[in-house]
């Protein structure tokens, strides 16, 4: 059961999409799986032919469990599903197997995928887990160090237990998971990530002049955002001020060899996702248009990919919808950044010694401060400014 | 040149089209005189959606231009509906 965000502890196995015997490649979808926030379409992260499927639907997993066994051609079976690289709900101090990275033997199919040897757990929390039956492995530590704690154990079984009695589940209860799930990602943020904040204000004039001339050229189901010139100077901007594309793990910053940016979606029962546009720098700004059109219609639907909720490296939001012009967000960890844009308002702007009016924005930055300084921070913003003044080369 | 639309007819199309955007919204309450976005938390990617399904529907080529006439009901109905020229009864 892979990770789809640091608010996830496990999900429920929906369906398999692929049975026994079944080829799969890289990047196939092989399950479905409901967490706390949606249901979600889960990739595979390795090639090969299934061995056994482990899991049953209707099975609620814990993250890092085995799902399924894939035999990769010519080589001992491969532990499958297992914990992604992107680990946030991982205690710090195990081990975390990279997706491309090949299990070395084949393993007995009954073997954990946790080492309960390097969870970090109280020995009094421990006999309580015993107790309530709760497997410690799934459980997220939020004592020192990531420890699990007494009251930890006591949360899971209670979680447990309500998942176990809301059902059928309505749309109140799934709006309470969701709310559950962005409380306990916002607080382990507040809690472990020190936040500096920045903010500029942004001359959006040669933008939105260029945006309104370049989609008189497009058709009406290929005419851009200007939400997408934000996020494409945000991906271009990362290239310049790298560290803070990177999530954080074991007690480091982990640059991202590729930049994902993650979009805040808000969904309209409540609550919001944020899941990535892939290689957001190397796309044009007519493919993000797209993409991003199709990610906000999937996250809306509830079909979104795995690999599109763990592997955002930054995330942008822009709630400037409802006339909010400068938004300082919380990290959504193990990310180490968040872009916020507010709405693009005519203010009255000094351009040569004139008072002139302009469309303005104003962009914020809410970094860590165990990975970057404000200096970083102010040149990224610059950045962001700069490459807005030259929209035809974002 | 596509033949002229019945106010009706785009009333129909537009209430589909915010139904399949909003689905929990109540449409039969909708106020033909105040915004989508105020009435329904439609946001801009919601309203190119709109736009786009319009277009696609009605067949009618809808500059970035004229979006903001088509942000209330009696605005659509004007904007893809218009009375006759001469202001003929309709």
């Amino acid at each position: 059961m892979p990770s789809l965000g640091a608010d996830m502890s496990a999900g429920t196995l929906i369906a398999w999409r692929k049975k026994v015997g079944d080829h799969v490649t890289r990047g196939d979808i092989i399950a479905e799986v409901d967490t706390d926030k949606a249901a979600i379409d889960v990739e595979v992260f390795t090639s090969g032919v299934i061995e056994k499927l482990l899991a049953q639907p209707g099975e609620k997993v814990p993250v890092g469990t085995v799902m399924a066994i894939i035999r990769e051609e010519g080589k001992p079976a491969t532990l499958a599903l297992q914990r992604e690289a992107v680990s946030a709900a991982t205690p710090p101090g195990s081990r975390v197997t990279p997706p491309s990275v090949s299990a070395p033997a084949a393993p007995a199919p009954s073997m954990p995928a946790a080492e309960p040897g390097r969870i970090r757990i109280s020995p009094s929390a421990k006999q309580l887990a015993t107790e309530l039956g709760v497997e410690p492995a799934s459980v997220k530590g939020t004592g020192p160090g990531g420890a699990i704690t007494r009251e930890d154990i006591e949360r899971a079984a209670a979680k447990r237990l309500a998942a176990a009695q809301a059902q059928p589940e309505t749309v109140a209860d799934r709006q309470a998971r969701m709310r559950q799930a962005i409380a306990s990602a916002m607080a382990r943020s507040k809690r472990e990530i020190p936040h500096y904040y920045l903010s500029t204000t942004i001359d959006m004039s040669r933008a939105m002049a260029w945006l309104a001339e370049d989609n008189l050229k497009r058709s009406v189901a290929d005419r851009l955002l200007h939400g997408v010139l934000l996020i494409k100077a945000v991906a271009l901007a990362l290239r310049e001020v790298p560290e803070l594309n990177a999530v954080w793990k074991d007690g480091q910053a982990v640059q991202g060899q590729t930049i994902h940016v993650g979009v805040a979606i808000s969904l309209r029962q409540g609550g919001l996702v944020a899941p990535a546009l892939h290689d957001t720098d190397r796309q044009s700004l007519g493919e993000l248009m797209r993409n991003l059109r199709d990610l906000v219609k999937r996250a809306r639907a509830g079909s979104l990919r795995s690999s599109e909720l763990s592997d955002p490296t930054i995330t942008v939001t822009s709630l400037g919808e409802q006339g909010v012009e400068a938004v300082f967000g919380v990290i959504y960890p193990p990310q180490v950044a968040l872009v916020g844009f507010g709405k693009v308002v005519e203010r009255p702007w000094v351009a040569e010694g004139k008072i002139v009016s302009r469309p303005i924005v104003t962009a914020t930055l809410s970094a860590d401060h165990r990975v970057t300084d404000g200096h970083r921070g102010g040149l990224f913003l610059a950045t962001i400014d700069r490459l807005l003044q030259d929209p035809g080369r974002l | 040149m596509s033949t002229a639309l019945s106010p009706a007819e785009v009333k129909g199309v537009v209430v589909r089209i915010l139904g399949e955007i909003a689905p929990e919204a109540d449409l039969p309450l909708l106020k033909p005189d105040i915004s989508f976005r105020d009435q329904l938390d439609i946001d801009s990617m919601d309203f190119l959606n709109f736009v786009i399904a319009l277009h696609e529907a009605l067949r009618v080529d809808i500059p970035e231009a004229d979006y903001p006439k088509l942000s209330t009901l009696n605005g659509c109905v004007e904007y893809l509906a218009p009375p006759p020229e001469g202001g003929g009864g309709r």
